[in-house]
């Protein structure tokens, strides 16, 4: 592994890594002097591929290690998806174009969607929006305007305290407030305390966003009666569909009760997290919400395909154009390549996967909830901790091991969360080497002289200095250089 | 099925170690009811990669793409050269399917490149800092304007110029949530910030100073958003503006039918504790060496929750690096060559059409993109060049027709344009 300085330090004056036609020194027609500043560097290819080709060998990834990131559900991110969604009849496909010669891509959105309806068991469907948490506001906006159509406006949504940080925040930018519901001793919804909050509240709630399966890898077994107080005092169960992964192919979510879900194109169904998107968050909703979902809408008569842009009482555009089409591309192929009983093979060798997992980790490491988990488990670092070993110590020392570290510290309900989710796509090798480095690493806590807090070593850095960073940022090259003047 | 690793003995192996018969035990929480359905029925089995890949390339077939013959539609999505370097680095393996860099021993060649990211638009937006990308430009601008109304505690949003419709809806959508006006007709001391697209949706320039005065007077901030960043290869910085924000789509990343693009927000240093999204920072590491990492997490709604400045999680990585590739290749002469060339395509188109009667060019100025009046409707002349193999541009207000040219455009694409447009604005 070799460092590279950043492009702007390799920067040579007359540099150029593109050859382009000749401008002619006409007078311009924009009206403004044109710019003369612009502080980008010069470089050519050859320096260009060898500085992002030196940096990518500076991460981990999931065609190169085993990722087992808890509720992130890194898969692996079949290449034929990747040729599929370049196809020039795709790639280079205009959104606003003639409705006559994009029949192709509103046909592919159409499929896409009746895959889903499939799936979910929900009648109507928006694919608008860019990913979970968009996915997640779009919902949340459903659900406040049918409130408001029936003249209602309730202000409160609930939240088990298990959730991910995302569903407060979309409630909160949705104008609403939020109300914890705790998490009980068995790893689920206290529902007790949930039964109180709808006494208490009733009708002044609009909903429940419940993660399902739960971010402590379990699934709600009082789904159903949730969404049946829910319902009686006219309220919605919203369901995080950031787990989809577990029950995908298995169950259909709309057995359960719920109302709307959102789905994340980038986990269950394997589109490339990239390194922080482009995700996909499509929104399944029931009959009764579906005339509240967002434009543009995709009509499918008489074997024409159209485009709906405006619909009385939809909550309107969520962004331009009509969602992330190249990720529909990837999501589509791969249902296609795994097919019913392709996808019902994923659900299942998720959850076999982690309880594998869970089997042989919970023997070292402390198990704050019994099992069997769904498509991930939760540990923590209880034990270790008397040892002076904490979740981070153990997460860094995963590296040193080539393993990607698991999410730590969540979920929040219990102290040093390690949540660890190994997809259906690892082979049991994989597996049994993950226990083994888990297993020597838990070994050598009660052990003295290990210095943990020098770990990794072995990775391309050593821990990084985040307080630094935060407490006077340096977020650009020119801030960079504007603080090694001063000094 | 070839992406999933084990043998039905495997299976039965694992089983058997944790300690049960069948796959369904480890089910036992989920309702009964519900379980017995599986694989369902009314979908497909699964098939093997020629199969999808035949299925998949069907529905490309039944589409015209950019590359089929003449075409001049942009209005927020435009079709620029990718250099080849740009996708094929993209897809290694290490970028394409690395997760989020909150490991940041072992990611900083993601870090990295979303350092130069923010480098590279803080440079070319005349701002002192950016983000690691944001959805499209859309929602960037509404999360300008949500910023704004955090800043200054006031509810309303003044538009300027003549803003892209998507923006316009979206930013309606979210203000429904919000209350106050998002369209208010005049700026006032209740408006938390004015909005000013430049170059405007019809593809006029505007003066950037003037906007920036009436915001200062009334303390309001001022958003300057562009829905086409690489004319800001060949326009001042608008250093005045607070925020500049929009759509990067243009610089290495393909339409894809409108879909991922790139959204970019930037904006001046006092702000910076105020901004949505990610934000990637300098520091070292325990050896001292200059390392990257995720910096003032607590904005984000992973540690702050309720608090959080946006819900903002998954943004579109991937495309901010293809971004900073395509960036780097240009550099500091080539992004500014490419854009005076768009420039120039786009004046050769207007002198063209100007030649043809019943054409009016409705711009002054403009960048590479401007808008025409015709004396038909301007739907009815988008589908029948549509129907000559053309694309001719994004049809509004029944008589008008925004156009674009790019790098892509040759001499030959508009002389069709121009022969097709006689002809279908003569015929009645």
């Amino acid at each position: 592994m070799t460092d590279t300085p950043l492009l702007y330090a390799q920067s040579t004056p007359g540099l150029c890594g593109v050859d382009l036609p000749e401008t002619s020194p006409a007078p311009v027609r924009t009206g403004v002097p044109s710019r003369d500043d612009l502080d980008l560097p010069e470089v050519s290819e050859p320096q260009i591929i060898r500085h992002f080709t030196r940096l990518s060998q500076m991460n981990y990834s999931i065609d190169t290690h085993f990722y087992p990131l808890g509720s992130c559900t890194m898969k692996h991110n079949p290449r034929l998806n990747e040729q599929l969604a370049r196809l020039p009849g795709f790639a280079y496909v205009h959104p606003l174009q003639p409705e006559s010669t994009v029949q192709g891509s509103l046909a592919l959105i159409h499929t896409l969607e009746q895959w889903l309806i499939q799936l979910t068991g929900l009648p109507k469907i928006t694919l608008n929006p860019a990913a979970g948490a968009h996915g997640e506001l779009t919902g949340m906006m459903m659900i406040k305007k049918a409130h408001k159509k029936r003249g209602k406006s309730p202000t409160f949504v609930l939240i088990p305290d298990s959730a991910h940080g995302t569903n407060p925040a979309t409630a909160i930018m949705c104008g609403y407030q939020t109300l914890s519901v705790p998490t009980g001793n068995d790893g689920m919804v206290d529902l007790s305390a949930f039964n109180q909050l709808i006494e208490q509240y009733g009708d002044k709630i609009a909903a429940f966003m419940l993660t399902n399966p739960n971010t402590c890898g379990l699934f709600e077994k009082d789904i159903q009666k949730i969404a049946k107080s829910l319902h009686n005092i006219g309220a919605y169960l919203y369901m995080d569909g950031a787990n989809f992964n577990a029950i995908v192919g298995k169950i259909k979510p709309a057995d359960l009760g719920i109302d709307v879900m959102q789905m994340n194109l980038h986990k269950t169904f394997s589109t490339p997290h990239g390194g922080g998107g482009p995700g996909c968050g499509p929104v399944a909703v029931t009959e009764e919400l579906g005339e509240f979902l967002p434009v543009p809408r995709v009509i499918h008569e008489n074997g024409h395909y159209s485009l709906e842009k405006n619909a009385e009482n939809s909550i309107g555009r969520m962004k331009s154009f009509h969602g992330h089409f190249g990720m529909f591309v990837r999501a589509l192929a791969y249902m296609m390549s795994h097919g019913s009983d392709g996808l019902q093979a994923v659900s299942e060798g998720a959850v076999l996967n982690a309880n594998y997992l869970f089997h042989n980790l919970k023997k070292h490491y402390h198990a704050p909830f019994p099992g069997p988990c769904m498509h991930e488990c939760l540990l923590t670092d209880k034990h270790q901790k008397k040892e002076g070993v904490s979740t981070l110590d153990i997460a860094k020392a995963l590296i040193d091991e080539n393993f990607h570290p698991f999410t730590m510290y969540f979920p929040l309900v219990t102290s040093g969360s390690m949540l660890i989710e190994p997809t259906e796509t690892e082979d049991k090798n994989t597996l049994d080497s993950f226990i083994e480095a888990m297993v020597k690493i838990a070994e050598k806590a009660p052990k003295k002289g290990e210095n943990w807090a020098q770990k990794p070593e072995k990775a391309p850095r050593q821990r990084a200095d985040e307080v630094q960073a935060a407490k006077q940022p340096i977020l650009t090259w020119q801030m960079s250089q504007k603080k090694a003047q001063t000094k | 099925m070839r992406y999933l690793p084990h043998t039905s003995h495997v299976v039965a192996a694992m089983l058997q170690e944790i300690g049960v018969d069948d796959i369904n035990a480890l089910f036992t929480h989920i309702p009964a009811k519900a379980l017995h359905k599986a694989p369902f029925a009314g979908l497909p089995k699964h098939q093997n990669e020629q199969e999808v890949g035949r299925n998949i390339a069907a529905f490309a077939e039944k589409n015209r793409s950019a590359n089929q013959g003449s075409f001049f539609l942009g209005a927020g999505c435009y079709y620029h050269h990718i250099p080849a370097a740009v996708d094929y680095l993209i897809q290694r393996s290490e970028f394409l399917t690395a997760y989020t860099p909150y490991q940041p021993e072992v990611s900083q060649g993601t870090l990295t490149t979303m350092f130069e990211f923010q480098s590279y638009i803080a440079a070319l937006t005349g701002m002192d800092v950016a983000n690691a990308s944001m959805y499209d430009g859309a929602t960037s601008m509404v999360e300008a304007a949500l910023m704004a109304k955090r800043l200054t505690k006031r509810p309303n949003i003044h538009i300027a110029t003549p803003l892209h419709p998507h923006y316009m809806e979206t930013l309606a959508t979210y203000w429904h949530n919000q209350g106050g006006e998002y369209c208010q007709a005049e700026a006032t001391t209740e408006t938390a910030c004015i909005i000013v697209q430049n170059p405007d949706f019809y593809g006029n320039m505007h003066d950037i100073s003037k906007f920036a005065e009436k915001a200062q007077e009334l303390s309001a901030k001022l958003v300057v958003v562009t829905t086409e960043i690489l004319s800001l290869g060949l326009l001042p910085a608008p250093t005045d503006a607070d925020i500049v924000c929009g759509e990067a789509q243009s610089i290495g990343v393909p339409m894809a039918f409108g879909g991922p693009g790139l959204g970019f927000f930037a904006c001046k240093e006092p702000y910076m504790r105020h901004m949505p999204g990610r934000l990637i920072g300098e520091t070292t590491d325990l050896s001292g060496k200059i390392t990257y990492c995720l910096t003032l997490n607590t904005r984000e709604q992973h540690i702050r929750r309720e608090k959080a400045t946006s819900n903002i999680c998954t943004n579109v990585g991937l495309c901010a690096l293809a971004f900073t590739i395509h960036a780097s290749l240009l550099g500091k002469n080539g992004f500014k060559s490419l854009a005076l060339l768009n420039h120039q395509k786009a004046c050769a188109l207007a002198d063209a059409l100007q030649k043809i009667q019943n054409i009016t060019l409705l711009n002054n100025t403009f960048f590479n993109e401007f808008t025409i009046q015709i004396t038909k409707n301007s739907q009815y002349i988008i589908d029948k060049l549509a129907q000559k193999g053309i694309i001719g541009g994004y049809p509004v207000d029944s008589d008008k027709i925004v156009l674009a040219a790019t790098e892509c455009t040759t001499s030959d694409d508009i002389d069709h344009l121009c022969i097709a447009l006689q002809e279908v604005l003569a015929h009645d």
